[in-house]
């Protein structure tokens, strides 16, 4: 699956889509992938501050736990109920429907184009 | 990494793959949860060519196991299968095997793959002990595939020539599958019915893809993995290790002390007659969050101090809440004690329950 090119990408498999002051945060097919069959989140509460690269969340599929870092410093102003209540959500729409958090931001860091993160992972 | 003879057809069938006992092996095809449905529905296909087969035949083959293992191989009648052990002089545990008696004095002994040195080493070192000379590793000559599943009688049947009702659980019969000479072991690691299918490894190809013509869906190690836990079954290097001996592992049963010596018996002796600090329970919790392996358990929420470990979790595919095995201190096992795990910081009750979690319907 190529990785979309109107979103910027983390070394840890995010993916951070920005519109305006608030970023949509997933993670990618990559990394969904290597993960398994997902069948809990768990997200940060709404409010809550995020870190650049501190863990803010985790993903568990059957075989193993993934964690979820913040691409971004700001606040959580909206969390996706879809994953939470199907998590499989995250497999089979990882750049879609499977979303896992909305953040505000002020100022973005450097994050990963999607060439540089096909070359990461060896797409593309 | 050595592969086993399907690994290009797992890569064309879609595979992922993961170090399983020092083997390249498929993790899974498309989804875990799918083929861990599939198994407890209809019928799984396992690659299982990397666990270890050894052949144990000659004159004494019989009285050489019962020297080597726990249990006593000498009572399987031809034709039957058993769980058994092999320990070392202290009692600990160097393997899980099943033994299948093929004649008197022939016998297929079947090891997991990354115990298989170390297996046919104690073997080999005993036989010289005894002056038996009949132990011969076959792994590399041979394929292994499981197929398992409510299905898998009917869908082996297509490929068979061996009347497959007249194969117990836990028995062996020699017949051909797709026109190839083969072992057909009712026996499996999932807690469902099904086979374990050995034939030349230069066949590999022919058989896998005529199962899952006949309709298998192919499973990887993911889901084996996850089956087996709900089935209650141990993993060498999860449940058992060498450090585990076979009653805090809840293998009493299979040690036969009633008899002469073989290798353990002393330690296994002294090990019967004392109540073991720990014991292997099944633990069930709610919600969605598993308890994995190394994962500290307490008495209650609030204890700091450490009194058992998790050796295998996961949120159970079947029953949809987490489930997992574990060493707990003898004084707290009893069925029905609730315990505190730390799940990566967060404190979460288990209650301990009877093994298996599940159970197919016969």
């Amino acid at each position: 699956m190529s990785n979309p090119t109107n979103r910027q990408y983390t070394a840890e498999h995010e993916w951070v889509l920005v519109e305006g002051d608030v970023a949509t945060i997933g993670i990618t097919a990559y990394a969904a992938e290597k993960l398994g069959d997902v069948v809990f989140v768990d997200l940060p509460k709404v409010g809550t501050s995020t870190t650049y690269m501190k863990i803010c969340g985790e993903i568990e599929s059957t075989k193993s736990v993934g964690e979820l870092y913040a691409p971004l410093d700001g606040e959580v102003v909206e969390i996706n109920d879809v994953v939470v209540s199907a998590p499989e959500t995250v497999n089979t729409d990882p750049f879609g429907a499977g979303w896992l958090i909305k953040v505000k931001f002020t100022t973005l860091p450097e994050l990963m184009s999607a060439e540089q993160y096909d070359a990461l992972t060896g797409e593309g | 990494m050595p592969q086993t003879p399907l690994h290009a057809e797992h890569a064309r069938l879609g595979a992922s793959f993961t170090d399983f006992g020092g083997w390249d092996m498929p993790v899974r095809y498309s989804s875990d949860l799918a083929e861990h449905e599939a198994v407890r529905t209809n019928a799984g296909l396992f690659d299982i060519s990397h666990m270890a087969e050894i052949f144990i035949q000659g004159v004494g083959a019989a009285a050489f196991l019962d020297f080597s293992l726990v249990g006593q191989a000498s009572l399987i009648e031809n034709g039957k299968a058993k769980y058994s052990l092999i320990c070392n002089n202290d009692g600990g545990i160097i393997d899980d095997l099943i033994v299948y008696r093929l004649a008197d004095e022939s016998f297929l002994v079947i090891a997991n793959a990354g115990n298989r040195d170390a297996v046919v080493s104690a073997l080999t070192t005993r036989a010289a002990t005894v002056g038996f000379n009949g132990v011969s590793d076959k792994s590399d000559d041979y394929a292994l595939l499981a197929i398992q599943g409510p299905n898998a009688t009917k869908i082996l049947q297509g490929i068979t020539d061996t009347d497959l009702s007249t194969l117990p659980y836990y028995s062996i019969g020699e017949g051909t599958v797709s026109g190839v000479k083969a072992y057909l072991c009712r026996t499996g690691y999932t807690g469902e019915d099904g086979f374990e299918v050995l034939f030349s490894s230069n066949d590999a190809v022919k058989v896998f893809n005529a199962l899952i013509t006949e309709g298998a869906v192919p499973c990887g190690l993911a889901s084996r993995d996850t089956l087996r836990l709900e089935a209650g079954m141990p993993l060498y290097g999860h449940e058992l290790n060498l450090d585990v001996n076979p009653y805090e592992a809840g293998f009493g049963r299979v040690v036969r002390l009633e008899r002469d010596d073989f290798v353990g018996r002393a330690a296994l002796l002294e090990l019967s007659n004392n109540t073991p600090s720990r014991k292997l329970v099944g633990l069930i919790g709610e919600g969605k969050r598993a308890a994995r392996a190394d994962y500290p358990l307490f008495a209650d929420s609030e204890s700091t101090v450490q009194i058992g470990i998790i050796t295998s979790g996961a949120l159970s595919p079947t029953l949809g809440y987490p489930v997992a095995m574990g060493y707990l201190a003898t004084e707290l096992s009893e069925i029905g004690n609730t315990v505190s795990v730390d799940i990566r910081g967060t404190r979460l009750p288990m209650t301990i329950v009877k093994l298996p979690f599940y159970k197919r319907s016969k």
